[in-house]
């Protein structure tokens, strides 16, 4: 062994090697904390978010807005809280639901707002007069585009095989073109951009999103003239509860998901970039002093 | 009670198996890794029976071909061209007639062009080309339907966006050398580039941490409070 190697390492040299199981427990603690806590994070709305917002605000009374639940569990974190926040604007502003999927995931989510928003905070709604559930069908960007033209082919039933013409909310509706405001949720594919290619362009149809933050910036850019509006991710569904608030008051003490989401998003990217400085600068410290990992033989 | 207890703990037991990996790899995150991957399967091959083969081919094509022992022709008798192409595809596995696949294959390819190919035109082509068409400065009338400027921070947008686009073209255009004032232009195409790669892994960040912030939030306020309210702690 050479005097180089049995020298003690300085406290900035061993921190140059720091177990990254560290760093996930800090990134663990910086999530827990806030979530014990049960803080909310109100965030400013943003223009796109608050143009869709005021789309919504916008609709008259009896208005038809359709949902697509284009994602699945393994992305409804992100959702579900945006999801949330639209139906019950919707529902405030008395507008008509109709909730669908065009990905299988998307079926059983549709239960979820379904219980977990319009039957205790709305009671008053009625399945089939102010909401209904058309549930999942296969064909992809194939079923919008028929949609588009004759609703009732592939939806000739709800979701729990109910003949869809039983529902008063459905009489009228013979194509997409009938709706005043198409939502699509999701971000991959089947999702927002075959909803604009499919029926918001060829259709004249309003469309607006609601994506995974990962999605949001392949989507940015059809705003504002092919969407209109765009709720990205977590941060997305949190200024949506935000203007929902600002509008509606009565929300102010509401436990809002999105917000509350965005406190451990906000202390965790806190850490992240912590950690992201003080390896820079241990960086630049072991360089200055030629005692880089490249200098000392490479990566260990 | 019991069974949303149930529930909830096969649940932590899988989320808490899948995060193991984190400390290293175990035969705990193994065995959750096989249960994800076979729930999936099944669930996508139950989706896919129900919602294709029974819904779209077998409950069109039986009452036709029912009809058809009785001597009546019905039109959705143009649904065994389907069920012949699925039964092609499958040929694949057998050895020596496999190349029968690719008849399917050609049809699906051809049928997903036709379908994609005016509106994918139409929506990511002219219409994205239009929305860069936009007013540096203002107010402009809205004639041709393009809106009017409303502020300078509209007006400073518009200039990212008329400069971005531009030489993020440049960038991309290789029959010429990238020198002189070219090359300069596609540098700085090469920046907007970056900067939306930047924006972009931001942003997968975000949306990863909030993954993982909703498997917390279910171990913190599902598993661990209602545990703990059922044996009345």
């Amino acid at each position: 062994m050479t005097n180089g190697a049995m020298k003690k390492q300085s406290l900035v040299e061993r921190l140059q090697y720091i177990d990254r199981r560290i760093i996930f427990a800090f990134i663990a603690v910086a999530v827990i904390v806030p979530l014990l806590i049960g803080a909310q994070l109100k965030e400013k709305t943003t223009p796109i978010v608050q143009a869709m917002f005021d789309n919504v605000e916008g609709l008259p009374e009896g208005s038809r807005v359709l949902l697509s639940y284009d994602y699945g569990p393994t992305t409804a974190p992100e959702i579900q809280p945006m999801v949330d926040a639209m139906v019950r604007h919707c529902a405030e502003r008395k507008c008509k639901m109709y909730m669908m999927a065009v990905w299988a995931t998307g079926h059983n989510l549709t239960g979820e707002t379904i219980e977990g928003v319009l039957r205790p905070d709305f009671p008053d709604l009625e399945y089939g007069v102010d909401f209904i559930n058309l549930g999942y069908k296969a064909g992809n960007q194939g079923l919008i585009r028929l949609i588009l033209v004759d609703f009732k082919t592939m939806y000739s039933t709800d979701a729990n095989n109910i003949a869809i013409d039983d529902f008063p909310m459905m009489e009228n509706i013979t194509s997409l073109r009938n709706f005043d405001l198409i939502v699509s949720f999701g971000g991959g594919f089947p999702g927002i951009k075959e909803w604009i290619q499919f029926a918001g362009d060829p259709g004249n149809i309003p469309i607006g999103g609601g994506c995974t933050a990962v999605g949001a910036p392949n989507l940015y850019p059809y705003y504002p003239s092919q969407l209109v509006g765009l709720l990205g991710g977590a941060k997305g569904a949190a200024e949506y509860e935000n203007a929902l608030i600002i509008a509606y008051p009565k929300y102010e003490d509401y436990p809002m998901a999105g917000m509350s989401l965005m406190v451990s998003q906000t202390v965790a990217h806190i850490v992240i970039i912590f950690f992201i400085v003080f390896g820079n600068v241990l960086y630049f410290i072991l360089r200055a002093r030629g005692m880089t990992k490249e200098g000392l033989g490479g990566v260990r | 009670m019991l069974n949303e207890m149930i529930g909830l703990w096969i649940g932590a037991f899988l989320t808490l198996g899948i995060m193991s990996f984190l400390y290293k790899d175990n035969p705990w995150y193994k065995i959750c890794e096989a249960i994800f991957i076979g729930i999936s399967a099944g669930y996508w091959f139950a989706s896919m029976w129900w919602q294709n083969l029974v819904a779209k081919l077998i409950d069109n094509l039986w009452p036709a071909l029912v009809a058809l022992g009785h001597g009546e022709i019905q039109y959705n008798l143009v649904y065994l061209v389907a069920a012949v192409l699925g039964v092609m595809m499958l040929l694949r596995l057998v050895p020596g007639v496999g190349w029968l696949s690719r008849w399917p294959i050609a049809v699906i390819v051809g049928a997903t062009a036709g379908l994609q190919f005016i509106n994918f035109l139409v929506s990511n082509g002219v219409k994205q080309i239009r929305n860069t068409i936009v007013p540096l400065f203002g107010p402009i009338s809205d004639a041709g339907g393009i809106p009017p400027v409303q502020s300078w921070e509209e007006a400073l947008g518009n200039v990212v966006i008329l400069v971005g686009t531009f030489t993020g073209l440049v960038y991309f255009f290789f029959s010429k050398e990238h020198k002189g004032l070219f090359g300069g232009t596609a540098k700085v195409g090469t920046w907007f580039i970056m900067i939306t790669f930047g924006a972009s892994f931001g942003y997968t960040v975000m949306s990863r941490m909030s993954l993982f912030i909703g498997r917390l939030d279910f171990l913190v306020n599902d598993w661990v409070m209602v545990t703990l309210d059922f044996v009345g702690l």
